[in-house]
């Protein structure tokens, strides 16, 4: 009986220790990472081009890029980094719960999103500057959204763009249907069988999911753009000191290539700046003088280790969306604020 | 009130219970103060601005959360109760054919069943809305005076009009939970006394009459808890209406939680809506049940 007794009273005080309280604890999620070893990163592992899960088991796009580069910059090793698949509807509750650190799964910047009193989480630069569009049949001869009166359009659920058609189509007063499926890979079955006369994603999504087609040709995205979809990673509200590092590991790619530093020249760089006191900007880059990257919690020469890994935005672009790659998209607003686009970094000072 | 052993042990089973049941609730109120969460139901009546591809009832985009939610609720009345009743009768159909003396009748039962309960529900469900429905061609087909129409838009009955997303998960979950209930009247058929099948035989009934009469009253009492578990079963795994674009309560909780970030609240309601459906369901079961026991009398 005293046994028992004695053992009840055990479980009970581990069940009270395990009781959480409203101490608030200021520990960024920035040390847990470097605790850990690792960086857990959000992806969709499902969109060529963005975030995509190869055959041999590697993930491989600019969202996982952007992985590779942050873990880069806090390990200096671009492989520190351990991938969780999202859908849209989950991704936030992981970020917030904690089970990523990073969400990097093509994710639209907005409002609500960014707020406290919304999804709480804090954005980083926007990584990808995309629109909402709607792909068609060749044959049926749509041109304009006007034309797609009492259709059906197939829609991924959970998204932005759910709402967004929504938007457009009841404000110029067309009717349609929604026919609304919860991952890309059904939309695409549904448009492609015929369900719909038109699918709707962002048009970053469609190009990548008509390179998969069997005749792409046949198929045509409407020049109208819906919405702007601005992509950004995402790490949690209310810790400075993670959300500083993201923004400037991504502010360090923008930099890099508005200086023509790549992945080929950055060691012939490093060794200039350190053999010439005068090049004050490189330096300041590199960590060789003043303290950078101590101020955001990362080694000096962060900016060495991401060029050195993953090579600066356009070659980031390049490999992945670029010409020659298997889903190739225009870089109109996505080129530097040098070439006429919207990427710029503030300065690194 | 004397106290033995037992006693104490169970005194301390339920203390040790509902504290962790307690911690947990104060965790996750904690959790959420902490993350600037806390329980809200505010957005309830706040105008959702999504439309949705069916509904019973008329509904805008510019109509309340509260009022998409009911929407969806009611489209998931729908393929429950014509689902229940579909199953009902694929089951008990099959589940005669498979005590029939009739060779070619058990063996269709018997391959049915096998595929119908050996296959994952979702993969059926998939297979029946992107293999068999939507590969049909876009012009409906005519078919018995137009009685019938059939196109990968939609399916008319007489003037009843179905999408194809309804048709293929009512025919998906029917045929599912249809092979489950015909073992389940098997099962129930194969309780009843061996004697009894004797004495039908002898009173010179024919195999149908006997059964109908004789057999099948007495194995209710066998068949109604199982097919209550089955009917419940089918109500949850309408849940994958998803997956194929039908419009059902948690297709648009899941829209609803990602536009207003509130999935703890999303998942109450949820939970809250089976709870309801599958109660009302299991009590009309219970009834049935007590109607059979208290009008079949006759004790084994």
């Amino acid at each position: 009986m005293k046994k028992i007794l004695f053992a009840s009273f055990i479980g009970l005080s581990f069940i009270g220790t395990s009781c959480a309280t409203l101490t608030k604890n200021q520990v960024s999620r920035l040390d847990i990472i470097k605790e850990r070893g690792e960086i857990k990163c959000g992806v969709s592992g499902q969109i060529p081009g963005f975030s995509f899960l190869k055959s041999n088991g590697s993930y491989s796009g600019i969202d996982v890029e952007i992985c590779k580069a942050i873990a880069a910059a806090i390990f200096g090793d671009m492989n520190k980094v351990q991938y969780r698949r999202l859908t849209a509807p989950e991704r936030f509750t992981a970020l917030k719960t904690g089970e990523i650190d990073v969400l990097s799964r093509n994710t639209t910047l907005n409002l609500t999103r960014d707020s406290a009193k919304g999804n709480g989480a804090t954005f980083a630069p926007v990584v990808f500057h995309d629109g909402q569009g709607l792909m068609v049949k060749k044959e049926s001869g749509v041109k304009l959204i006007s034309q797609l009166k009492n259709s059906n359009i197939c829609v991924g659920s959970g998204t932005t763009t759910e709402q967004n058609i929504n938007d457009i189509f009841q404000e110029r007063n067309i009717p349609y249907t929604p026919i609304k499926y919860q991952d890309l890979n059904q939309v695409v079955t549904g448009y492609l069988q015929g369900r719909c006369s038109a699918m709707t994603s962002d048009k970053s999504q469609l190009a990548a999911a008509r390179s998969g087609f069997k005749k792409p040709e046949d198929h045509i995205i409407l020049d109208e753009t819906l919405s702007k979809e601005p992509l950004a990673p995402a790490s949690v509200g209310g810790d400075q000191r993670l959300s500083d590092a993201i923004r400037w590991i991504i502010y360090a790619l923008f930099t890099a290539e508005e200086l023509n530093i790549t992945k080929g020249n950055i060691d012939s760089k490093f060794k200039l700046a350190k053999e010439n006191s005068n090049l004050l900007q490189l330096r300041r880059l590199f960590g060789i003088e003043g303290n950078l990257g101590d101020k955001l919690g990362l080694p000096n020469d962060f900016v060495v280790s991401i060029i050195r890994s993953t090579g600066n935005y356009k070659e980031i672009y390049d490999r992945h969306l670029g010409e020659k790659s298997a889903v190739p998209i225009p870089r109109g607003l996505n080129r530097s604020y040098k070439d006429g686009g919207l990427q710029i970094a503030p300065p690194f000072k | 009130m004397s106290f033995n052993k037992s006693n104490i042990i169970q005194l301390i089973i339920i203390v040790l219970i509902t504290s962790l049941i307690g911690i947990l609730i104060n965790n996750l109120l904690i959790n959420l103060i902490r993350s600037d969460m806390g329980i809200s139901y505010n957005w309830i009546f706040q105008s959702s601005g999504f439309a949705i591809s069916e509904s019973t009832i008329p509904i805008k985009s510019t109509d309340s959360y509260a009022l998409v939610l009911l929407t969806g609720w009611i489209n998931s009345i729908k393929v429950i109760i014509t689902g229940l009743i579909l199953a009902s009768l694929i089951g008990t159909l099959f589940g005669v054919c498979s005590i029939s003396k009739n060779i070619l009748l058990r063996f269709i039962s018997f391959i049915y069943v096998s595929i119908a309960r050996q296959v994952p529900l979702l993969i059926q469900l998939l297979f029946w809305y992107f293999v068999v429905l939507l590969p049909i061609s876009r012009n409906p087909i005519h078919i018995m005076n137009s009685w019938i129409i059939i196109s990968n838009q939609n399916i008319s009955l007489g003037s009843i009009n179905l999408s194809v997303e309804f048709s293929a998960l009512v025919i998906g979950l029917s045929i599912f939970t249809g092979a489950s209930i015909a073992e389940v009247i098997r099962g129930g058929i194969n309780s009843v006394y061996k004697g009894q099948w004797e004495a039908y035989q002898s009173l010179g009934m024919s195999e149908f009459l006997g059964l109908r009469k004789i057999i099948f009253p007495q194995s209710l009492h066998a068949i109604i808890p199982g097919l209550t578990s089955q009917y419940l079963n089918l109500a949850k795994n309408t849940t994958l209406a998803i997956a194929i674009g039908y419009p059902d309560i948690y297709a648009i909780s899941d829209t609803t939680i990602t536009q207003t970030g509130r999935a703890i609240e999303g998942f109450f309601l949820l939970m809250a809506s089976f709870l309801l459906i599958n109660t009302i369901l299991t009590r009309l079961m219970e009834k049935a049940n007590s109607y059979i026991v208290n009008s079949t009398r006759f004790k084994k």
